[in-house]
């Protein structure tokens, strides 16, 4: 088991490697792009482009200014932005992290709490309608585009309905927990909604194909045989199997949301969380800025993958081996 | 008859011909084809319409056009009549067929025109970049489980790469670096807002996604008695792969067309709205919802359609991909229909 979990960790650092590697390869060695030229803006001259070029290192090989960059970054961590120059790219980064913990927390009980009753509901419901209904809604979520879900909530709640039914509604924005809860709660009630509605579909059709699945195994027809209730198979059962599946699955989305998937909804409602600091960064070709976000949010994702690799190994002793 | 073919003649249909019974008869796919069907022959009468029906070039802006309603001149881009009057306000769907059926956008281009041709460039660069992800997805699966020692141990590590870079934020990155230089693949060069980018970049960034299954899935065929018979009979590797392998692979890899589809175009729609994706004066629904952003509030309609549009499409394919699903694996297969 040791030696799995390190073999797990070497795994988890290696791909952190590669991924730092490869952002700066494309960032800095795609032929045609001349971050140079970026930064002195347009119809510089050669005279600014070679001074720009010295004053941020561009001049140096390759191979050394990823070593520099990664020293700034995580040994002395005093990587300062190329856009803003002076301004300190880690501060912007752990001032964004609360609002999109703040979002990915709530989306996610939501998600979990609506994936998890319906996808039971419409495994096993005895009622004729209730598995396609659900089924379809499972559909729909993971069809909507969820910027265009939230700019319809936008023109619902903002403009259309404001001045009645969604007269509580405040602007768009981000209010920190600790400055003010009831504005923070507020504030955030709709984004989580909108992002949820997207994952809960994926949970439902994941956990109704899982329990169906589980439930023509051998020994759920032991366990009947052996004269068990329907209620007692299902949930003691079918659906704490099939939950092994859903706990794996939002761990790797957890991971990826929080590193920064929840872009998207986060442009559109406005918070400024890592997601928007890490779209601001590539608009403005600001590579330090960009390195540190993609490291951070693919260190959630490698962390979750890892995390949920090792637990497997815990319940299941036969991956060890792999 | 070769070797490959089961020697009993009882079995009467092939597996194939079941899936397609099974699929002809499941009502989800009928009605998921339909709305596919209409959405295609939609994007195909594009240039019949803008030039025939609405009579208008959907990707020149028309600031000064003027349109006549039921006999009263309007301007397409009327002065504002909201807030302090400054600025405008394109005209409003007409309602009736013709120009500015579903109204102009702030260019005085008509939304509906713009609609039909976006969803060329929509459905185009989805199901392209769908067949990008599921050929390469293919060729790495099968080479690494086939060949399995290094070769798999290197690629597999390659989308454990991949597979830790958040799809969107990987996307997002290859299209702001390459949409400002093009791309240059040996003697093939993509220009700056050319839309094999797009398809270029969302066919990679998937690739994990059904090349670690099909992986999976070969490594166990591959110690199969059938495999490994052929492969003491002394076939070509070649022929283990494409005679052996690759059919018992290729339910599965159907089964992912439609829903990558359904994933490429919405990751699509994404990039374009970001406008990183597919470069105006060309239209996709992506760029359309971006462009009606700024009017949510006054015109809704021009980011409504094409949103609404996309949830259909890709809640067709979806709905298709689980008939074909449920079609192809006879375990979930309703009884005595096998």
């Amino acid at each position: 088991m040791t030696t799995f979990i390190l073999k797990r960790i070497a795994a988890m650092f290696f791909v952190l490697f590669s991924i730092s590697v490869l952002v700066f390869l494309i960032f800095f060695a795609t032929p045609g792009v001349d971050p140079a030229a970026r930064i002195a803006g347009r119809n510089a001259d050669q005279l600014t482009l070679q001074q720009v070029r010295a004053s941020f290192e561009l001049d140096k090989p390759i191979p050394l200014r990823y070593l520099s960059m990664m020293n700034h970054l995580f040994v002395s961590q005093d990587l300062t932005s190329y856009v803003n120059r002076g301004a300190k790219v880690l501060p912007q980064l752990t001032q964004a992290i609360p609002a999109t913990l703040s979002l990915v927390f709530g989306a996610a009980i939501i998600w979990l709490l609506v994936g998890i009753f319906m996808g039971i509901a419409a495994a096993s419901s005895k009622r004729k309608w209730m598995d396609p209904t659900i089924s379809f809604l499972g559909i729909v979520g993971i069809s909507l585009p969820v910027y265009w879900l939230g700019e319809v909530v936008n023109l619902i709640t903002q403009s259309k309905l404001h001045n009645s039914v969604f007269r509580w509604v405040p602007p768009l924005g981000y209010i920190p927990l600790t400055q003010n809860p009831w504005q923070w709660f507020l504030h955030l009630i709709f984004p989580w909604l909108t992002l949820a509605l997207l994952y809960a579909g994926i949970y439902i059709r994941v956990l109704r194909s899982e329990i169906l699945t589980v439930m023509r195994e051998d020994y759920i027809k032991t366990e009947r045989a052996k004269g068990a209730g329907e209620k007692r198979i299902l949930y003691k059962h079918a659906t704490r199997m099939s939950l092994i599946t859903i706990v794996s699955l939002f761990g790797l989305d957890f991971g990826a949301l929080v590193g920064g998937s929840a872009l998207l909804t986060e442009v559109v409602f406005g918070i400024q969380g890592v997601g928007k600091l890490t779209f601001s960064a590539l608009q403005n070709f600001d590579l330090p800025l960009i390195m540190a976000t993609v490291m951070y949010a693919s260190f959630f994702v490698v962390l979750a993958n890892a995390v949920v690799d090792i637990l497997y190994a815990v319940l299941d002793p036969r991956v060890r081996r792999v | 008859m070769s070797i490959n073919e089961p020697a009993s003649v009882t079995l009467s249909e092939s597996p194939g011909k079941i899936a397609l019974r099974t699929l002809a008869r499941d009502r989800r796919s009928w009605i998921s084809l339909s709305i596919l069907g209409v959405i295609l022959l939609l994007a195909l009468i594009a240039p019949f319409y803008a030039s025939s029906i609405a009579h208008t070039d959907p990707f020149k802006s028309t600031l000064n056009a003027t349109i006549s309603v039921g006999g009263v001149t309007r301007q397409v881009l009327e002065p504002s009549t909201e807030g302090l009057g400054l600025g405008i306000t394109p005209i409003g769907p007409t309602g009736r067929p013709g120009a500015y059926f579903l109204g102009a956008d702030n260019q005085g281009r008509d939304v509906a025109a713009r609609l039909l041709y976006g969803a060329r460039n929509t459905l185009f660069i989805g199901v392209s970049a769908a067949l990008v992800t599921i050929l390469l997805s293919l060729l790495i699966g099968l080479i690494a489980g086939y060949r399995r020692g290094f070769v798999d141990s290197v690629l597999s590590r390659l989308l454990d790469v991949i597979w830790a870079f958040p799809v969107y934020l990987l996307s997002i990155s290859l299209s702001v670096v390459l949409l400002t230089s093009g791309l240059s693949l040996g003697f093939i060069h993509f220009g700056p807002g050319s839309i094999a980018l797009p398809i270029f970049i969302i066919g990679i960034v998937y690739i994990p996604y059904v090349a670690r299954p099909i992986r999976g899935q070969v490594l166990a065929l591959r110690e199969r008695e059938f495999v490994r018979a052929a492969v003491g009979s002394g076939a070509k590797h070649s022929t283990i792969i494409f005679r052996e392998i690759l059919p018992n692979v290729l339910p599965s890899v159907l089964v992912f067309i439609p829903i990558m589809f359904a994933l490429a175009m919405l990751t699509e729609s994404a990039l374009s709205f970001l406008s990183i994706g597919v470069q105006p004066p060309q239209a996709s629904w992506g760029t359309i919802i971006n462009d009606g952003l700024g009017l949510l509030y006054t015109r809704p309609i021009v980011a409504l359609a094409p949103g609404l549009l996309i949830v259909l499409t890709a809640a067709s394919l979806n709905l298709f991909g689980d008939a074909v699903r449920d079609g192809l694996d006879p375990k979930t297969r309703p009884r005595g229909d096998s």
